[in-house]
């Protein structure tokens, strides 16, 4: 019952906070706050003394499963593994940094705010334990919207164009998924006679080949669009730039992942076959949206959108990962979206406080910040040097693992990829160079970190350090899981007789 | 007895009509547009009447009295539409009653 | 021996003790944490040393495992140090330099505003600096790499306050991180091919399953090469390095010419099992080396700057160890690091305490008759410039650089051609030294002195003169007394060069003749640059501009890299694939506006397309 409490607590919680609004405006803060809290608590508890514990149907930790319309084969089946622990637990951590930065940053209709920003994060989370593919969807749905209300409500001078852009892209890829996931139903119900969205029950569907490639498609372009892979990206500029902090924190930190998770838990092991054909033209995608995100960011002159575009070139690399399919690649994947959601959303943490400040995201009006907050300009040195995959952090041992695994599989795009090393470079020296180098402006008076802000931005460079120095929690929280799903997916593939996929491949000999 | 064909009846129903119809499209003024409606619902009784003729059947007399009936209604609601527009646009040019416009 | 960890831990803790406090310590308080920090990583290296040569632990190295990385999927990584006698005379090279430096910046950088900072971001280096030369494994060298480019960045850029000095920071970051990623690249392969990347394992799998001259040992040894070359600033990515004079001299004096630069030397004679695999890396390695050190050396006779002076000279000795090491002299190249890392800091030391006595001046035609004003300085910058120039028989420099010279030729893999190329660049390197020293010391005065150095600034510089004269008696050839102290010590860990066969006769005879290179050197800049010399040679002008450019490195890089990268950046600002969705937004609008158009409010063109419509069906219906 833990698992529907996760989701129910932010769903309650953010209709208080709503109904609040009228007397108490403010406490619908502190009720967030509470929420969050509660929840971080509640998710800890689920923390087990192991992970290898392998149940019939996966290393599952924890499930439920209620009847939702069995007469459909739809039922409320939420399940919880190493690898969507890890997940809640980044909701969980980038949700209070969120509401670090919107204490101050929203003062009109704050309940709506909390309301949509707790609605998010329950969908989110609904969607990481999500196994039935009907809830699934009901889930995905579920974050678009209120996601929707936070940039064109919350968001800044040009929020109309940007949330409708941002609702288009995704409503039309969820669709698309929503065509994908009746079709694998209406397959697995004729061929087995039972109709069920239950995912366990709907791995290993034999599919041929045109229909698998079709359904596989239609997954991958909701999940893709969210990734967000080149050339679907589009939308991810403007919605990052126009939404609040908060909600750029969410986007990027968030919802970006659940579009890598997708692909991790669904795409793959139900469509192996296809996935496994597809993987060539992918990976290439992926080492595209790295490459060109990084040239990409490197001319913006908006703070929020350079970071934006940086977005574009980190999650290539988790794309790159998944589909390459080993295991080092996969954990490399989870690392990267663990750091690339607290290094990224940091980036935009800063990129508000800026705005709060100085009232612009144009680099063109800063420089020389560093005079007048040093403390503020050395948050930002540190999460700029995380993004370029400093040695240390987390983000290297994501890009390295990454690589590493990468290039078990396709030489040549790894080698590609690692050029992304160098513009990453390039980028991320470049915005300290414009907004905290350079000469000082004259006149200018900006106030330091505050207290708030220095605690969530500390309590992610910590997480950064640590993963940086000592990922292995992570690492062993995964492996079952991540093993499962790769197993899962080869397993398949023998069965159907298929020429050897790229993925576990150990270190052949010269 | 010198029967009329029906051809010709039908003949003389349909350039009633289409005259009732230029009528129509191309008088501005909503009197004249109302007597272009009733020459094509004559039209159409007409038709019916001719055509009831060459059956021998009396379907086609009631089918004008029907017709009748609904351009007496039709007459009235257009009159009453006649009175609103020169009431509020002190007009009767259709033209410019165009505020539904897209 | 279990201590070796607080080595790398004690510079650490007083960058963290540094930023954490930052702005609420006093500033005496934030200098003798920036020293005091590095003097303790000094003392335990001095313990460690002392410890590993009185106990000699077994297969000469000692490796302390600290924690495990990370642990998945086959790759295991360990947090662990690894202890021989290559490591110990870098970490006694970068604690040692590196605590007179830092106590010498006590008194250099006493006036700056950010003092605290500066202190944090050396402190930080140093830490980074011995985790590099300490690791057990890649990906910690790695890390350690990567800490001292950061730190080399946070550095130049230090005077943030100009934009030129940023340009100089992050040239120096991306184009060391060109080498970094080829060097990444090393690792993938090696791990794809051997399955560890722990150092020994590494060179050990390597010999048992590459045959010699293998084309993977020849991939793999040349990017980490790459590494290298861009850490090392040698050809083609050595053109940050003069661009890295920038910063405050004290860490031109640490990082560009003692400790960071050196890396690259490091790295290759750590992996030397690689290379040794790959005989066309190591030509590769003489060859960039002996044409490293003749450009730069050229490009040190005509700079004005006496920091770029200085910085081309770097280049240029860098160059000598690259060929050490292309030769198989291994400990011929590390002796040179050792030396050099003696001498060159001792003349930044001194160019700084110059820079700061003249308020600031790095031009040397506006120097000179410095001699008098500033005695100590000169007679320490003095040693340091015999050492460089390679003064027979007193200096550091003679001893370490000669050995070079003698291996390039006699050593199985030298020859001719590389002997004759190192003498020539010791030719030039006496050449333009003493050029520095007679613009800067003497002739007319031609720039007040302000500020004297104090003496925590002068200190150093005597320690540092007396290893410059004296560092070089533990190694000394056969016709000198034949020390082997140096190498018996370091070929517990790395090979013997050896000799080719019908080679130790000329000894004496090369030896001879690469002093007395040294000598005319000497004697040449004496006779074009002293103030009372009659023959003013100069040089064609053009030839001098582009010697003092650096030979056109950094317009050509500008003209194919970085102009295209960032003319298409800001050409595709507004990202073309953008377009084709707002192809889209527009189709729809303009579906939207055409058929609203038709929706004009009048009734007439209503019944003219019921009229129309009407006709239309009724034509279908008789035509079809």
């Amino acid at each position: 019952m833990i698992l529907a409490f996760l989701i129910l607590i932010p769903i309650c919680g953010g209709v208080l906070a709503w109904t609040m609004e009228s007397r108490h405006p403010g406490t619908a803060r502190w009720i967030a706050l509470a929420v969050l809290l509660g929840n971080l608590g509640l998710t800890a508890l689920l923390v087990p003394a192991r992970f290898d514990v392998v149940s019939a149907v996966g290393p599952f930790l924890i499930s439920l499963e209620l009847a939702w319309m069995p007469a459909l084969g739809i039922h409320f089946h939420l399940a919880l593994d190493g690898l969507n622990l890890v997940l809640v637990f980044l909701t969980h951590f980038l949700g209070l940094t969120a509401l670090a930065a919107a204490w101050t940053e929203i003062e009109h209709k704050i309940g709506f705010f909390y309301f949509n920003l707790l609605w998010v994060l329950a969908g989110i989370m609904g969607v990481f334990l999500a196994l039935d593919l009907f809830l699934f969807y009901f889930f995905w749905e579920m974050m678009l919207i209120p996601m929707f209300f936070l940039i064109s409500v919350f968001g800044h001078a040009n929020r109309t164009y940007a949330s409708i852009k941002f609702f288009l892209f995704t409503q039309i890829s969820g669709l698309l998924m929503l065509l994908a996931i009746l079709g694998l139903y209406f397959i697995h119900g004729r061929l087995t006679g039972r109709y069920t969205f239950n995912y366990l029950e709907l791995l290993g569907t034999p599919l041929s080949d045109v229909s698998g490639m079709l359904l596989m498609l239609g997954f991958l372009m909701a999940f893709a669009v969210k990734l967000p892979a080149v050339p679907l990206h589009t939308w991810l500029p403007d919605a990052h730039t126009e939404a609040p902090t908060a909600g750029s924190i969410i986007l990027a930190g968030l919802l970006l992942k659940t579009g890598a998770y997708g692909i991790m838990r669904f795409v793959v092991p139900l469509f192996p076959k296809a996935a496994a054909a597809a993987a060539p033209f992918a990976m290439f995608l992926a080492v595209i949206a790295i490459l060109y995100g990084a040239l990409l960011a490197l001319s913006q002159t908006d703070f929020k959108r350079l970071v934006a575009y940086t977005s574009v070139s980190h999650m290539g690399f988790v794309m790159l990962a998944i589909f390459a399919w080993n295991q080092l690649a996969l954990q490399g994947a989870l690392i990267q979206i663990i750091c690339h959601g607290l290094s990224t959303g940091a980036l935009f943490f800063l990129a508000g406080a800026l705005q709060e400040r100085l009232h612009t995201r144009e680099l063109g009006r800063m420089g020389g910040l560093w005079a007048a907050a040093p403390r503020l300009s050395g948050m930002a040195l540190f999460f700029a040097l995380a993004s370029l995959g400093l040695p240390g952090l987390g983000n290297f041992i994501a890009e390295f693992t990454i690589l590493l695994g990468v290039y078990q599989v396709s030489k040549p795009l790894a080698v590609l990829s690692a050029l992304g090393l160098i513009s990453a470079a390039v980028y991320s020296l470049w915005i300290i160079q414009a907004a905290f180098h350079g000469p000082p402006q004259p006149k200018l008076v900006l106030a330091d970190l505050s207290g708030r802000e220095s605690a969530a931005l500390l309590a992610m460079l910590a997480a950064l350090v640590f993963l940086g120095l000592y990922p292995q929690p992570v690492f062993t929280a995964a492996e079952p899981a991540l093993t499962h799903l790769t197993r899962t997916a080869a397993t398949q593939k023998i069965t159907e007789a298929v020429p050897a996929p790229p993925g576990e491949n150990p270190h052949a000999s010269p | 007895m010198l029967t009329i064909p029906v051809s010709h009846g039908l003949l003389l129903a349909g350039i009633l009509f289409l005259l009732g119809f230029v009528c129509v499209l191309v008088r501005r003024n909503i009197i004249f547009i109302l007597l272009g409606l009733e020459i094509m619902f004559n039209a159409a009784g007409l038709a019916f009447v001719a055509a009831g003729a060459r059956w021998g059947q009396p379907d086609g007399q009631i089918m004008f009295l029907f017709i009748l009936t609904t351009a007496a209604a039709e007459v009235s609601i257009g009159l009453a539409l006649v009175f609103q527009l020169v009431h509020r646009l002190h007009t009767l040019d259709i033209d410019q009653a165009d505020g539904m416009k897209g | 021996m279990e201590l070796l960890w607080l080595i790398p831990a004690w510079p650490l803790l007083g960058f963290l003790i540094l930023t954490c406090l930052a702005a609420r310590l006093p500033r005496i308080m934030a200098g003798s944490v920036g020293v005091g920090s590095v003097g303790a990583a000094a003392l335990t290296a001095l313990l460690m040393a002392w410890d590993f040569l009185k106990h000699q632990p077994g297969r000469n190295a000692f490796t302390q495992h600290l924690w495990t990385w990370l642990d998945v999927a086959g790759l295991h990584l360990e947090i662990a140090f690894y202890l021989d006698a290559l490591t110990l005379v870098m970490i006694i090279v970068i604690t040692g330099v590196g605590f007179f430096i830092h106590l010498y910046s006590l008194g250099y950088m006493a006036h700056d505003q950010g003092y605290t900072r500066f202190f944090a971001y050396m402190n930080l280096f140093v830490a980074a600096m011995l985790v590099l030369v300490l690791a057990d494994n890649l990906p910690l060298l790695y890390l350690g790499w990567e800490g001292v480019g950061l730190c080399s960045y946070l550095l130049i850029g230090f005077w943030y306050t100009d934009p030129a000095n940023g340009y100089a920071a992050r040239k120096a970051f991306v184009v060391t991180r060109v080498g970094d990623t080829a060097m990444a690249v090393g690792l993938f392969v090696l791990y794809n091919q051997l399955g560890t990347l722990q150092i020994q394992e590494v060179m050990q799998r390597a010999a048992a399953a590459w045959p010699a001259g293998s084309t993977m040992a020849l991939l793999t040894a040349l990017l980490l090469l790459g590494g290298a070359v861009g850490k090392s600033a040698q050809l083609p990515l050595q053109t940050w390095l003069p661009d890295a004079m920038a910063g405050p001299t004290p860490v031109s004096a640490l990082i560009h010419a003692a400790t960071m630069v050196t890396a690259g030397v490091y790295l290759i004679a750590r992996t030397h099992g690689l290379f040794l695999l790959a005989p066309t890396a190591l030509t590769i390695t003489a060859v960039i080396g002996a044409a490293t050190l003749l450009l730069a050396g050229f490009s040190a006779l005509v700079q004005q700057d006496i920091k770029r002076v200085l910085a081309y000279s770097t280049i240029s000795q860098l160059g000598y160890m690259f060929l050490a090491l292309g030769v198989g002299a291994w400990s011929a190249a590390i002796f040179h690091l050792f030396t050099h890392a003696f001498f060159k800091a001792l003349l930044f030391l001194g160019a700084g305490a110059v820079i700061h006595a003249l308020g600031g001046e790095q031009d040397m035609s506006r120097m000179g008759g410095l001699k008098q004003k500033l005695p100590l300085t000169f007679w320490t910058f003095l040693a340091g410039a015999a050492s460089l120039a390679a003064l027979p028989l007193v200096t550091a420099g003679f001893y370490s650089k000669d050995l070079i010279i003698w291996q390039a030729f006699a050593s199985p893999r030298g020859g001719l051609g590389f002997w004759f190329m190192a003498v020539a660049g010791a030719l030039l390197t006496a050449l333009y030294t003493f050029r520095m020293v007679l613009l800067t010391f003497t002739g007319p005065a031609r720039t007040p002195v302000h500020h004297p150095p104090g003496l925590v600034m002068r200190l150093p510089l005597l320690v540092l003169a007396f290893l410059s004269l004296t560092a070089g008696f533990l190694e000394t050839p056969h016709s000198l007394g034949h020390m082997r102290v140096f190498s018996g010590w370091l070929h517990t860990c790395l090979p013997e060069a050896g000799l080719a066969a019908g080679r130790e006769a000329y000894e004496i005879l090369f030896e001879l003749l690469a002093g007395l290179a040294a000598l005319c050197g000497i004697f040449g800049a004496l006779r074009l640059y002293h103030p009372l010399a009659k023959s003013r040679y100069s040089l064609p002008e053009s030839l001098r501009q582009y010697w003092i450019k650096g030979w056109g490195f950094d317009s050509l890089y500008d003209r194919l890299v970085v102009r295209p990268y960032i003319h298409l950046a800001q050409f595709n600002k507004n990202d073309f694939l953008d377009l084709f969705f707002v192809f889209l937004a527009w189709l729809a609008k303009t579906g939207h506006q055409t058929l609203a158009a038709t929706q004009n409010g009048r009734l007439r063109s209503y019944a003219w397309g019921l009229g129309l419509g009407a006709a239309a069906i009724a034509a279908m219906v008789v035509l079809l």
